[in-house]
């Protein structure tokens, strides 16, 4: 497939993948058994200039958009999906502050964040607020010139290891979703502190954990955008940032489709590879041909955002729904090609099925992307109605 | 500190194939790459660059296609590449390659350190470090794993041996050839390729450098001449030696002591 890469994006594809097997492959299997968080691999994507691809140049960017993210998080979850997080999360703590920051904050916190000095995170779920975020219990009451902040984010991706979140917090309870804020806070403020590290399934290398506010003060310019428009932030934050969670899910499944065509050819059995039996190449034709359309899709939304188009919430959720769902079926299949030595902690594909299934569910599950979708369409078909 | 690296471009090793007629290396088509050992001379430069500040010029020997590793070691981070190619300087064995490389140094003048790999993983002669600075009358320390101190006028280093490590001090400016252990080289980065990607190096013929002496380069001016290259052929040809192993063992002892082997 030719997808009309520019010589700057091919770099980007080629520095990522030449990073991946160099110096991820060769630990992702022990980061992923003991759950080390990758700042080893965080300095190297630093000193390769990546971790501010979608930065603009002025903040110390290389300003790129969605679409070089994007390109970045596949090539690296081919190898592994859960130390590409530590990446792809950052990029979802810093849409808010790139989407909604006034030209101050971005000078603040931008340069540090694409010199990969400093990790961001995006505080948004609580234990009792998921796919209902409404449902939110953290406040911020005004103070003066400050907001104070009470209350705890769960199973938040870069917690404890970012430096920069943007928390989304309820400062009118009665106004339902016009009632949230969307606040900076930064590692250290007094009263953000961290809660236990989450033992997963899968993506073992991401750090996630709780944030808890205790009385945290927070200054009054932390605010992105407007008191009461927390929300807008976070929805827009989500619409810009799922085809990076749909470039996680295609770089796991593609890694996955990898291994299994490859073990394929040298696995005998019956006298024969179990390349040569019709069965297996079924089995792998399905699943080439879902991970080039999830491919194809997620770079058409990719590049459907970075023209400015204005509605792109449809394509972003499509994209993600899509790409989650086939990296779960791709990974399984990947399994079921490789047999027993699949099912085997010495061979990649297990790590891979565990860190897909998180594709379906974190950033809004499949169910949530299609309710999504749905609205968007009774949206489009109501208003070419009138 | 101004730093020069010698590089090298070299066939891929994995990939090496010779022409069975005339023994020596197809290289149409074959993939090349900067000598590995290079990359850690060139990542050691980087490294006390950004301690120390200064420059790091790498200069290579060969080939106009030879730019090509100059451009990776830009990308790396290199401020300065310089390719010397000449026709005059075609065929030319190690100490010819060193000479040149001496009178290269003389023209650059202002360098404190001078860096190789501690051979190219072609030849894998080792000789054109120590000939260069034999040639400049530079101090050298081989196979350094470990830099312990280095200023402006002295460096403290640890050499590799095969039964431990020696620590030498030396004076600047001085040669050290380099081992793997010492660093693990950066790879490029996205705005190191695209400086590479428009970057030119300096190319510099035997008559950009003063008083260069062209009798003593070339496959003339190479002390080492290459009568033969030849792929020995590979004989199978074994003999049983029959009997029980007490007289076997002796029967065997005999033909290696026939054989001037012991």
């Amino acid at each position: 497939m030719n997808y009309f890469l520019t010589e700057e994006q091919q770099m980007i594809v080629d520095t990522a993948r030449e990073l991946a097997l160099t110096k991820i492959k060769p630990i992702r299997e022990k980061y992923d058994e003991e759950g080390i968080f990758p700042w080893d691999i965080v300095k190297e994507m630093s000193g390769a200039d990546m971790m501010g691809l979608y930065i603009p140049e002025e903040y110390g960017g290389l300003g790129g958009g969605v679409f070089e993210l994007c390109l970045a998080v596949e090539e690296l979850s081919k190898i592994c999906g859960g130390i590409s997080l530590a990446m792809a999360a950052t990029a979802l703590g810093t849409f808010p502050i790139l989407l909604f920051g006034s030209e101050e904050q971005k000078k603040q916190y931008l340069p540090d964040i694409a010199a990969g000095k400093k990790l961001a995170a995006f505080g948004l779920t609580e234990a009792n607020a998921g796919s209902d975020v409404g449902n939110m219990t953290t406040t911020a009451v005004r103070a003066g010139d400050e907001y104070v902040l009470n209350g705890t984010k769960q199973w938040i991706t870069n917690g404890g290891e970012a430096e920069t979140y943007t928390i989304i917090a309820m400062t009118n309870k009665a106004k339902g979703t016009r009632g949230a804020t969307a606040f900076i806070v930064e590692k250290g403020t007094p009263g953000f502190e961290f809660g236990k590290k989450e033992n997963k399934m899968g993506i073992r290398a991401s750090a996630t954990r709780e944030l808890i506010f205790t009385n945290c003060r927070v200054p009054a310019k932390n605010i992105l955008s407007k008191e009461g428009m927390g929300f807008i932030v976070a929805v827009n934050t989500l619409n810009n940032s799922r085809p990076g969670v749909a470039a996680q899910a295609l770089g796991i499944a593609a890694g996955a489709l990898d291994e299994a065509v490859n073990y394929s050819r040298q696995r005998v059995q019956f006298d024969q590879p179990i390349s040569s039996i019709q069965a297996v190449q079924h089995m792998l034709a399905n699943m080439a041909t879902e991970v080039e359309a999830s491919r194809a899709l997620i770079y058409a939304a990719a590049r459907t955002i970075d023209a400015g188009e204005k509605s792109f919430a449809k394509i972003s959720a499509m994209s993600k729904l899509f790409a989650s769902e086939v990296a779960m079926r791709v990974t399984t299949d990947a399994v079921q090609v490789m047999g027993g030595y699949g099912y085997m902690k010495e061979y990649p594909v297990e790590k891979m099925m565990r860190d897909a299934k998180i594709t379906q569910i974190y950033e809004g599950t499949s169910q949530i992307q299609r309710n999504e979708i749905a609205l968007q369409l009774i949206k489009e078909a109501a208003k070419a109605a009138k | 500190m101004n730093i020069v690296v010698f590089i090298k471009q070299v066939v891929a090793t994995t990939n090496v194939k010779l022409d069975p007629e005339t023994g020596t290396m197809i290289r149409d088509g074959v993939e090349c790459i900067l000598n590995p050992f290079d990359e850690y001379a060139v990542e050691e430069a980087l490294r006390i660059k950004e301690k120390m500040g200064g420059k790091v010029t790498v200069v290579t020997m060969g080939p106009p296609q030879a730019k090509e590793i100059i451009r990776k070691t830009i990308g790396m981070g290199v401020d300065e590449g310089i390719l010397i190619s000449d026709r005059a300087l075609a065929g030319s064995d190690t100490w010819a390659t060193a000479y040149t490389l001496s009178q290269v140094l003389k023209k650059i003048g202002d360098y404190q350190l001078v860096i190789t790999g501690k051979q190219a993983v072609d030849g894998d002669t080792a000789q054109v470090g120590p000939e260069v600075a034999a040639c400049e009358g530079l101090p050298m320390i081989a196979w350094v794993r470990k830099i312990e101190e280095i200023s402006e006028t002295s460096i403290r280093a640890e050499r590799l041996m095969e039964d431990g490590y020696d620590v030498l001090e030396s004076p600047l400016p001085a040669l050290i050839s380099v081992v793997k252990e010492i660093n693990e080289p950066r790879l490029e980065s996205l705005r190191g390729k695209m400086k590479a990607k428009k970057y030119e190096p300096k190319v510099w013929g035997v008559a950009d450098m003063p008083g260069f002496d062209v009798a003593q380069v070339g496959l003339k001016g190479s002390p080492t001449k290459v009568f033969k290259t030849f792929t020995p052929k590979r004989q199978y040809k074994g003999e049983m030696i029959a009997g029980d192993a007490a007289q076997a063992a002796a029967t065997l002892v005999g033909k290696i002591k026939e054989m001037n082997i012991v």
